[in-house]
């Protein structure tokens, strides 16, 4: 499925549309590291919670749990909080 | 100050002597991290960056053991922390593989790491291997040159460990923070390291077990001195030249302690009244234990933490704290309101010894004569968070 990834993790993608498979968003967010080593940890902390100012949406739809099924035809988009300093 | 091992030459009489040293100012901000690269009469800096452009550097260091691999500690306001590895002084970077991160609990209600803000090379003996310090208080270890990281459960875990660090609320505005993580260049297993807040610490068994130094340190009036909870040490320093002298610029005063002694002194009652000795970072002389200098800054009120009165200035005590000295030439006389964070003030090893500090304000100074007069190196960079200078 395609997942769409903000700009400040472009350093890791090259670009801001990229394939990856998963039932859960969980095992998405492993094939993305085993694509892009080091961008897991960036949106998820080491007790797999979401860090604080990244959201996740499934089909425009906001996700908070990681095992959140997903199936092919589903759209990801990882979205950092729009705000900043 | 970061000192890489000296190489020995030999010059046209065949005597050996020791090489000139290439000398090169790292610089961490809150936007990113510069590199001033210096002749040898350190008159004139290569500006070298941004590097990391829009990412928090918290601390950036070389590896004194081999000269030439830099590593730094990045985080960004909404993205994870992580660490760059340079083995080439800068040139490349990559990204670590596995950057501190503490242990995984069951129920998920464990800590994780904020970023990392202090990096310390461990002992001569020991290549390769590095601490790290983080926010929230955190300790770990490398043993692969930093690529991967391992917490120490020893201070990570331990219960009365994790009362005294209190909650992400109970320190700094921007973080509690794990910090002067100290090598006894004697002896490897001899390690220091302190809290904001949580205390001074001290292990002699490379961190398997860990003993509380903060006898004669103060606190906040009214609080309980003989819990390492309420104490704050800003920033602690070992003197090279004598490994049993450290230097401490606390939250509550500056403190001299001489091992085996427990007990701090308080050593900045003898600094003038109206500036008073509050304020972030803390300088050792690299050959005289005697000299130490310090930034001092407002403390009263709100902690407006910026120069006294808007009047910056070092201050420097030539005979361990019995007296201090003002060192101001070239400083702006008025109306200069800065303010030096702990791990943004350093010294090199040179005959003639170079102080450097960099203010919140971007301004990166220095004095090529222990602090007799200083004049700036570079204005309009962003937040200045760390320096370091690096001699090669």
């Amino acid at each position: 499925m395609k997942v769409l990834i903000p700009s400040p993790l472009h350093s890791y993608t090259k670009k801001n549309l990229v394939e990856a498979t998963g039932d859960t968003l969980d095992e998405l967010l492993n094939d993305l590291e085993s694509q892009f080593p080091g961008i897991r940890f960036r949106v998820i902390d080491e007790q797999e919670n979401m860090r604080p100012h990244m959201r996740f949406f499934i089909n425009n739809e906001q996700v908070f749990d990681l095992h959140h099924r997903l199936l092919a035809t589903d759209s990801v988009a990882l979205v950092q909080a729009l705000s900043g300093g | 100050m970061v000192v890489a091992k000296k190489k020995i030459t030999s010059n046209k009489s065949g005597k050996k002597s020791l090489s000139k040293k290439e000398l090169i100012i790292l610089v961490s901000t809150r936007k990113g991290a510069w590199l001033f690269h210096g002749d040898k009469k350190r008159k004139k800096w290569k500006q070298d960056g941004p590097h990391f452009l829009g990412q928090i550097i918290n601390h950036m260091v070389l590896d004194s053991r081999d000269g030439k691999t830099l590593l730094a500690a990045a985080s960004t306001g909404h993205l994870g922390p992580t660490l760059f590895r340079s083995t080439n002084r800068g040139r490349t970077w990559i990204e670590v593989a596995n950057p501190p991160a503490f242990s995984k609990t069951e129920d998920g209600q464990g800590r994780s790491v904020k970023h990392t803000f202090w990096l310390t090379p461990c002992h001569e003996n020991e290549p390769d291997t590095w601490y790290a310090g983080t926010s929230p208080q955190g300790l770990f270890r490398s043993e692969d040159g930093g690529l991967s990281w391992q917490p120490l459960a020893s201070v990570n875990d331990d219960p009365q460990f994790r009362q005294w660090m209190g909650s992400i609320q109970d320190g700094t505005p921007d973080g509690p923070k794990l910090h002067s993580i100290i090598v006894d260049p004697r002896n490897p297993a001899h390690l220091y390291f302190a809290m904001s807040g949580g205390g001074v610490h001290e292990s002699l068994d490379q961190g398997k077990s860990w003993k509380t130094l903060i006898n004669g340190m103060e606190v906040v009036s009214g609080f309980d001195a003989s819990n390492p909870m309420f104490h704050d040490p800003h920033c602690v320093r070992m003197c090279p030249s004598n490994p049993d002298r450290l230097y401490q610029q606390n939250h509550c005063g500056i403190y001299r302690i001489d091992r085996p002694s427990d007990e701090w002194t308080r050593i900045g009652k003898k600094m003038p009244k109206k500036v008073g000795d509050i304020g972030f970072p803390v300088v050792v002389h690299p050959r005289d234990a005697d000299t130490a200098w310090v930034f001092p800054m407002d403390g009263t009120s709100v902690w407006p933490r910026t120069s006294p009165d808007g009047k910056p200035a070092v201050y420097v005590t030539r005979n361990g704290g019995k007296t201090w000295q003002r060192q101001d030439d070239g400083m702006p006389k008025e109306q200069a309101w800065w303010t030096v964070k702990r791990q943004c003030m350093t010294a090199d090893t040179q005959k003639k010894l170079g102080l450097y500090f960099g203010t919140t304000s971007g301004e990166l100074w220095m004095s090529r004569n222990e602090g007799n007069d200083w004049h700036c190196i570079a204005r309009n960079l962003p937040e200045i968070y760390a320096l370091e200078v690096a001699e090669i």
